[in-house]
């Protein structure tokens, strides 16, 4: 008799009713949406929802409905990819100045799905459109500039310990302090080691100079190389969120390479207008000497700039910036003690530190501005076009009196809000790159593209699936039809799986899923086979059934195994889309040994198992 | 339905033949690989794809035309599905910015057509990716094929282990000849689709060399070239059905995957055919010619062995 125990059944229907529940949500349809998130000096009231449904209805765009997220964000939700751009245009064409618009896709749960607390799989860029951009750090460059700061700093001390040397150059990888004579050298030598002792420190003798030489040790370069990958991979990751893309994906892969992932990114010029924006700051002097009514007037001195301020009132400011965005090495937003009104605190690196002490030290009673420059994309009506363009906007936000002298370590007021502050913080903080970047590799899926994908990856699935179906239950009969159930099964816990994992579902994922039909449907034809081969060799029908299984499992198990081997291969060294197809296969494999061995066996058992059988239907 | 009855056919009467065919494939690709190469899609040489739908059909050379009117040479114009469909690829021009240099074809081009034209997707990789993927690719196939060649010489022997390598290189190296011979374009999903084609001949293999080792400790007379016949026999009608069954599907997605998966799943249907060739002809084959025996696997071991892994 073919039987197996209550509690091997039970837990095979728990592992497959857990399958089935985890893969519930990929059944909900995915709406093509647009969130959109209040501009600066815009808050989400609840009339932004009917601004947003008005200007939909004028452009005659039709949504299914408009959402309120958790974080404050709506989320207009489009029955196609077609209607959701042409909802993103009149949204963008008539309230652009104070709403920012990212395309997504969004699942449409019902509430007891999202209480549960499960979601779907995530789509790759290439079923939902979007823009993947692969970015490579100039590591090099990130070493050279390091030691461009320490040749700063050497010249700095050596100069402040009145020590005399020749020269302090970056030589290749190494920073070459050059003195006159021995004594001095010893002398520089002492100040040098306090501050850059973890360096590798030489004395060399070279002619008539005498040197000292500082090189990185390799694990210093590592870690710097390192800060530098991770530097650089929050200064994206700030300039994205900053322009709230919706569900960006910023990480790195590998010693020097960082991955952009913007799901609804549309045209690939945006791109870079992402990459590149940024918000900072400029201290200038304010030009107290000419009059501001004649620079509006058109007579602006040569050595100053015409500036406005928030509220439009113009500013005159002198040219030479007193320090500048990227000089700032650190940026805290809080509140001003004695106004209670927000601000940062900024620190500034040791050039931009003395040069700051300067100005302010020459400059005690002046006025002096703080400019923000922001880059920020606006659709204008050209010739009843809409044309997007990036505006460079440069805004005072404060005036204030130098009371004292001060150097590396600051105060700005004049921001609109605590969140402006929080912002800039984050933005001055993480505002330059460590390094330099270069983009290596670029792919833009236009949202059509990504519907096309989804709908021919699932039709292939489909018609595949019916053709194996149909053709199992022909053949094989009854047990063809047990094989056709566990291989939908089998579907199921892919599913199910993938989205446990957080695996994103590729076009490659899906013929990683078609592939995977077919080939789990060999367990069971290798079963059903050896059954067969038995039932000729003339035994009873329930030891055809054993020795089916018993038979067939070391072939499916090896056969499995070394197609396991590929996908893993594949895995480690495929990208993007291929580590798709990888997962799939591998999720897939793994799955069709649960379901064509140990489920197919449970419903046999269950159904023919007990009985007395005279034949078997195979 | 009841089973097929198949004839008991002496395949391994016609070895040498089927070798001396397999060589003679094996041979061309050869010739055309070191001929005309592979024709490596963007994915290996680095540059951009840029792919439109237009409105309405529209002729390629008035494409090419439009882009050699701003001074874009060099940029190749073919249809990719459908006349509508478009695609373009420009080689990699040093380091200029992509995303300008799609910009600026994808104005030029709308400007032609009035605008009716939608950008479907564009592709920039780099040279130095490029060639790392290629690279990469490479050292791919090598190691999948050592781990499979460890794993199956520890479950059976060298020799099964060797044979199966054999057969599975031959299917690869068959797969990439049909794309050399036809200059189809071989991209990193083709890459992908060889690597599936080395798993699915390999697990083809094993099937027969399960059954051959299972003979080899169950039959005590005949030669080993008669239980391999008789092993290839037994499980002839398992390699049928499930060639048949992989075979439904991978049509299913050479037909309506799309034109982005027509590669992949060709590289599958070769792979496929190929694999089943290879597995009765190649691997065993080249584990007779090495003398496998029944003395390989003298040490039987228990029936059902592995049944502990049963999930």
């Amino acid at each position: 008799m073919n039987r197996y125990p209550l509690w091997k059944n039970l837990l095979i229907l728990g592992i497959v009713l857990l399958g089935i529940i985890l893969a519930l949500p990929n059944l909900f349809s995915q709406d093509p949406s647009i969130e959109i998130a209040a501009a600066r000096k815009t808050e989400m009231t609840a009339a932004s929802a009917d601004e947003i449904r008005a200007a939909l209805e004028n452009a005659k765009v039709p949504f299914k409905r408009i959402d309120t997220l958790d974080n404050g964000k709506l989320l207009v939700r489009f029955t196609s990819s077609g209607d959701q751009l042409r909802g993103q245009e009149a949204i963008e064409n008539t309230l652009s100045e104070r709403y920012r618009s990212a395309l997504t896709l969004s699942t449409d749960l019902p509430g007891w799905v999202q209480a549960l607390g499960l979601q779907p799989m995530t789509l790759g860029l290439d079923l939902r459109g979007g823009v993947y951009v692969l970015i490579d750090v100039d590591m090099e460059a990130a070493v050279d500039q390091a030691l461009d700061r320490y040749v700063e700093e050497i010249r700095t001390q050596l100069r402040d310990a009145k020590v005399r040397y020749t020269t302090v150059s970056r030589v290749q990888h190494q920073v070459v302090v050059k003195f006159a004579d021995a004594q001095a050298r010893e002398a520089g030598y002492k100040i040098i080691v306090k501050q850059f002792g973890d360096l590798k420190l030489e004395n060399v003798d070279q002619g008539s100079d005498f040197l000292i030489t500082l090189a990185m040790t390799p694990m210093q370069e590592k870690q710097l190389k390192d800060f530098a990958l991770q530097q650089n991979v929050t200064t994206l990751r700030n300039r994205v969120n900053a322009l709230g893309v919706a569900e960006p994906n910023i990480a790195r892969q590998g010693d020097r390479r960082i991955v952009v992932q913007l799901p609804g990114a549309q045209d690939p010029g945006r791109l870079k207008e992402i990459l590149g924006a940024t918000a900072t700051l400029e201290y200038r002097l304010v030009d107290t000497e000419h009059s501001v009514a004649d620079a509006e007037a058109g007579k602006v001195p040569a050595a100053s700039r015409l500036y406005r301020d928030r509220d439009g009132r113009p500013v005159l400011l002198k040219r030479r910036v007193i320090v500048t965005g990227d000089q700032i090495t650190d940026a805290a937003s809080g509140f001003d003690p004695q106004s209670g009104t927000p601000m940062v605190t900024v620190a500034l690196d040791a050039p931009g530190g003395r040069r700051m002490f300067d100005m302010t030290t020459e400059n005690v009673g002046k006025p002096m501005a703080v400019v923000f420059i922001e880059n920020r994309t606006i659709t204008k009506q050209v010739d009843g076009k809409p044309v997007k363009q990036t505006q460079k906007v440069e805004e005072v936000i404060s005036v204030a009196t130098i009371r004292e002298p001060f150097g590396r370590r600051f105060q700005t007021t004049g921001l609109d809000s605590s969140e402006e502050a929080h912002n800039l913080a984050l933005l001055l903080r993480a505002g330059a790159l460590a390094a330099p970047i270069q983009i290596v590799e670029e792919r833009t899926v236009g949202p059509s593209l990504g519907q096309d994908n989804i709908d021919q990856g699932l039709m292939s699935v489909t018609i595949g699936f019916l053709a194996v179906v149909v053709f199992m239950g022909v053949y094989y009969s009854w047990f063809g039809m047990v094989a056709n159930v566990v291989l939908l099964l089998n579907l199921v816990l892919i599913v199910a799986v993938m989205g446990l994992l957080g695996a994103t579902l590729t076009m490659p994922g899906i013929a990683g899923m078609v592939l995977t039909i077919g080939m789990a449907v060999d367990a069971n034809v290798l079963i059903f086979e050896r059954m067969r081969e038995e039932i000729r060799n003339g035994n009873t029908p329930q030891a055809c059934i054993a020795a089916g299984y018993d038979k067939a499992l070391s072939a499916i198990i090896d056969g499995n195994v070394t197609t396991l081997i590929a996908a893993v291969v594949l895995f480690s060294f495929g990208t993007g889309p291929i580590k798709g197809f990888a997962v799939t296969l591998t999720v897939g494999l793994i799955a069709s040994m649960f379901t064509a061995i140990t489920c197919s066996r449970a419903m046999i058992n269950s159904i023919w198992g007990g009985k007395r059988l005279k034949t078997l239907p195979v | 339905m009841r089973e097929i009855k198949l004839p008991y056919i002496d395949y391994m009467a016609q070895r040498w033949k089927a070798l001396y065919l397999s060589g003679a494939l094996l041979l061309i690709t050869f010739v055309s690989l070191a001929v005309q190469g592979l024709n490596f899609g963007l994915d290996f040489t680095g540059g951009t794809v840029i792919e439109l739908g237009y409105q309405e059909p529209v002729e390629t050379a008035a494409v090419s035309q439009a882009l050699e009117g701003v001074g874009l040479t060099g940029v190749t114009v073919q249809y990719f599905g459908s006349n509508r469909d478009v695609l373009l690829r420009i080689p990699p021009s040093g380091e200029t910015s992509n995303a300008a240099l799609s910009q600026k074809v994808f104005d030029t081009l709308a400007a032609a057509v009035g605008g009716k034209v939608e950008m479907r997707r564009v592709e920039f990789v780099g040279p130095q990716v490029g060639e790392e993927l290629t690279e990469q690719g490479g050292l791919a196939v090598l190691y999948s094929v050592f781990g499979i060649l460890i794993y199956v010489a520890l479950r059976f022997e060298w020799r099964f282990s060797v044979g199966a390598v054999a057969a599975t290189v031959h299917d690869a190296i068959i797969v990439l000849g049909v794309f050399s011979v036809f200059q189809l374009d071989f991209d990193l999903n083709v890459l992908a689709s060889v690597l599936t084609v080395v798993g699915y001949s390999l697990n083809d293999t094993i099937v027969i060399f399960d059954r051959v080792r299972e003979n080899f400790r169950k039959v005590r007379k005949g030669t080993p070239l008669q239980i391999m016949n008789q092993s290839v026999n037994e499980t002839m009608s398992r390699t049928i059905i499930t060639a048949l069954t992989v075979f439904l599907v991978v049509i299913a997605l050479y037909l309506f995957g799309g034109e982005t998966l027509r590669g992949f799943s060709l590289a599958l249907l070769v792979g496929l055919v190929s694999g089943t060739w290879s597995t009765i002809y190649i691997a065993s084959n080249v584990a007779i010619l090495l003398g496998v025996s029944p003395a390989n696997l003298a040490v039987p071991k228990k029936e059902g062995e592995g049944a502990g892994a049963q999930v």
